[in-house]
C-alpha cells in the first residue's frame, strides 16, 4: 500500500464507522419498530432538524456568541494572567491556588449563584463559560512560560537584554505550543460552560440558546428536535476542535515537533 | 605563569568560587587571556574550566577575587556547548537576535549578518529553520550569530563535544581561519588534549577539586594550521607534553 493510499484510508475510516452507525441505529429503529418518543431514528431527526432549522440556527448562535466570547476573554485573561505569573514566582504563588480552587468547583454548583447576582443572563452564561474555559490556557501558557531552557536565559544575559525583551523573545514565543494546546481544550470547555449555565438558566427563566432549546423539546417530548439540537451541539463543538488544531498547525508546524513530520 | 611582562585583555585574579551547595568548584585562580591570542583551557570535568569562562562573560561571578579588564570590557561574544537557536527563528532570524535587542536597524543589520553568515559557510542557508540541519551547521549559525556582534573576544565552552571527528576537524578549520581573519581573542574551553593542540597558541591545563590552573603551554607553531600540521613531529610532540600535563594535573586519577 503506497502512503497516499494509506492516508486516504485513515481520512476515511471514521466516516465509513459513521455511516456503519447510522445505517445500523435506523435499522434497528425500523425493524424494532420503535415509537418516535422513546427513539427516533437518524432520518426522522435530520427531518425535523431541516423543518426547525430557523429556530436551532438562531438559538446556535446565540450559543456560538457566549462560547466565543467566553474563550475571548478566556485568552485575554489566562493569558494576561500568566504573563504576570512569568514576572513573579510571589505573584504566581499567591493566586495560582485560587485559580485552581475555581477550576475544581464544579460549574453547575456556581451557575446558579451567579445567575442570581448577575441580572444579565447574556452576562451569566458569559461568565460560567468564562470559569470554565480559562484555567486550561492560564495553566498551560503558565508552564510554557516558566519552561525556558537557562542557555536561553544565559544567552539573554548575555545580550543585556531586557525583561520584556526576554518575555518577547523568549518565553512568549517558547510558550506558544503550550498555549495553543490550552487553547485546543478551552475552545471545547467554553462550549460546555455555555451549555451547562444555559440548562441552568433555562430551568429559570426563558433562554434562547441551543441547550434551551433543548431542554424546551424535552418539556415538549419532541424527542427528535432533542437529538437534532444534540448533532448541532456536537458538531459545533469538533468544528471548534478542528479549527484550533488547524491554528496550532499554521502556527507550529515550520519548528514545533507536534506539528512537523520527520525529513529524511 | 610570567604574567608582569606581557599585557592581558582579561585576568582573573585569585578568584575562589563556591557553589551554593557548598562544593568547592575553584579555589586561588589565576588565569589570563592576551590579546589576539588563542587560549584554551583544558582539564577534566570538575576542574571548572567552564565557570571561568562563565565568570569572564559575566554569567557567574567569583566568590571572591576579581575579573579585571584592560580598559574598558570589550564586546564579546559566547558559544555554548549546545547550538542554543530558537526553533521557531530562521537561521537568519536567530542570527539577527543579539542585534535586534541592542536596537540595531534592519538595514545596518542585513549586511553584517549576511557577513557572519558567510564566514561560517551557510550563505544560502537563511531562510532554514534549526530543526532542517545538522549538528554541524547548527554549531555554525551559533557562531554566526556570536560573530555578528562584532566581538573582541569570543568565548566558546566546548563548542564541538558533540560532534562527529570529521565535523569537529572541518569546524576547527574555519574557526583557526576566521580568528585570523578577525584578528579575535578567543577562550576556548576543551577537554581534547588534540584539539586544543591543534588550535591554540596558548594551552592553560587546569586540575580539578579544587579548580587551579597546573601548566601554562606555549604551543610554539606557526599558523595557518591546515590538516598537515596533525601528522607533523612539532604536533606530536606537543601533544605528548600537554598530555603528560594533564595526567599530572589528574595526580593519577582517571576519572575524566
Amino acid at each position: 500500500m503506497t502512503f497516499e493510499r494509506g492516508k486516504a484510508l485513515r481520512a476515511a475510516l471514521p466516516f465509513l464507522v459513521g455511516i456503519v452507525f447510522l445505517v445500523g441505529w435506523e435499522v434497528f429503529v425500523r425493524v424494532n419498530n420503535l415509537p418516535v418518543y422513546l427513539l427516533p431514528g437518524p432520518i426522522r431527526i435530520a427531518q425535523r432538524l431541516y423543518e426547525e432549522w430557523g429556530t436551532l440556527s438562531d438559538s446556535l448562535i446565540v450559543t456560538l456568541e457566549v462560547t466565543f466570547g467566553a474563550l475571548f476573554f478566556a485568552i485575554v485573561g489566562g493569558g494576561g494572567l500568566a504573563v504576570l505569573f512569568a514576572q513573579s514566582k510571589w505573584i504566581e504563588a499567591s493566586f495560582f491556588p485560587y485559580a485552581v480552587i475555581l477550576q475544581v468547583t464544579p460549574i453547575v454548583a456556581i451557575a446558579p449563584l451567579i445567575l442570581i447576582y448577575i441580572r444579565n443572563t447574556e452576562v451569566a452564561l458569559l461568565v460560567c463559560a468564562w470559569i470554565v474555559a480559562f484555567f486550561p490556557i492560564l495553566s498551560n501558557t503558565t508552564l510554557g512560560l516558566n519552561s525556558v531552557d537557562p542557555n536561553f536565559m544565559d544567552l539573554m544575559q548575555l545580550y543585556r537584554a531586557k525583561r520584556w525583551q526576554v518575555l518577547w523573545f523568549l518565553r512568549m514565543p517558547g510558550a506558544m505550543p503550550y498555549f495553543l494546546g490550552g487553547l485546543k481544550i478551552a475552545g471545547g470547555l467554553s462550549l460546555i460552560g455555555a451549555v451547562v449555565a444555559e440548562f441552568t438558566a433555562g430551568t429559570a427563566t426563558a433562554g434562547t440558546g441551543l441547550a434551551y432549546r433543548i431542554l424546551e423539546s424535552s418539556y415538549r417530548l419532541d424527542i427528535p428536535r432533542m437529538y437534532a439540537g444534540l448533532a448541532l451541539l456536537s458538531l459545533t463543538g469538533v468544528l471548534i476542535f478542528a479549527a484550533f488544531s488547524f491554528l496550532s498547525w499554521l502556527v507550529l508546524h515550520r519548528w514545533h515537533e507536534s506539528a512537523t513530520r520527520r525529513e529524511g | 605563569m610570567d604574567t608582569q611582562t606581557t599585557s592581558s585583555l582579561v585576568r582573573l585574579r585569585q578568584v575562589d568560587k563556591t557553589f551554593s551547595n557548598g562544593t568547592v568548584a575553584i579555589k586561588g585562580l589565576d588565569l589570563d587571556l592576551r590579546p589576539g591570542s588563542f587560549t584554551s583551557l583544558l582539564g577534566p570535568s570538575g576542574c571548572g574550566k567552564s565557570t571561568a569562562l562563565r565568570m569572564i562573560a559575566g554569567l557567574t561571578s567569583p566568590s571572591t577575587g576579581a575579573v579585571e579588564w584592560s580598559g574598558q570590557r570589550p564586546e564579546l561574544g559566547f558559544v555554548f556547548q549546545e547550538p542554543t537557536l530558537m526553533p521557531w527563528r530562521t537561521v537568519w532570524g536567530n542570527v539577527f537576535l543579539p542585534l535586534r535587542i541592542a536596537g540595531v536597524p534592519r538595514a545596518v543589520a542585513e549586511p553584517r549578518i549576511a557577513d557572519a553568515l558567510g564566514r561560517v559557510g551557510l550563505t544560502g542557508f537563511e531562510r532554514s529553520y534549526p530543526r532542517q540541519l545538522s549538528g554541524g551547521m547548527k554549531m555554525r549559525v551559533s557562531i554566526a550569530r556570536a560573530l555578528v556582534t562584532r566581538p573582541a573576544l569570543l568565548l566558546m565552552d566546548e563548542p564541538f563535544a558533540a560532534l562527529d571527528e570529521i565535523t569537529r576537524s572541518r569546524l576547527n578549520d574555519d574557526l583557526l581561519q576566521v580568528w585570523q581573519a578577525e584578528r579575535l581573542t578567543i577562550g576556548f574551553v576543551t577537554h581534547s588534549v588534540f584539539e586544543s593542540v591543534f588550535l591554540s597558541d596558548r594551552i592553560l591545563v587546569m586540575a580539578a577539586r579544587p579548580g587551579r590552573v597546573v601548566a601554562d603551554i606555549a604551543i610554539d607553531a606557526p599558523y595557518p594550521r591546515t590538516d598537515e600540521f596533525r601528522t607533523t613531529d612539532t604536533y606530536n610532540h606537543y601533544c605528548r607534553i600537554v598530555s603528560q600535563a594533564l595526567k599530572q594535573a589528574m595526580g593519577g586519577h582517571h576519572d575524566l
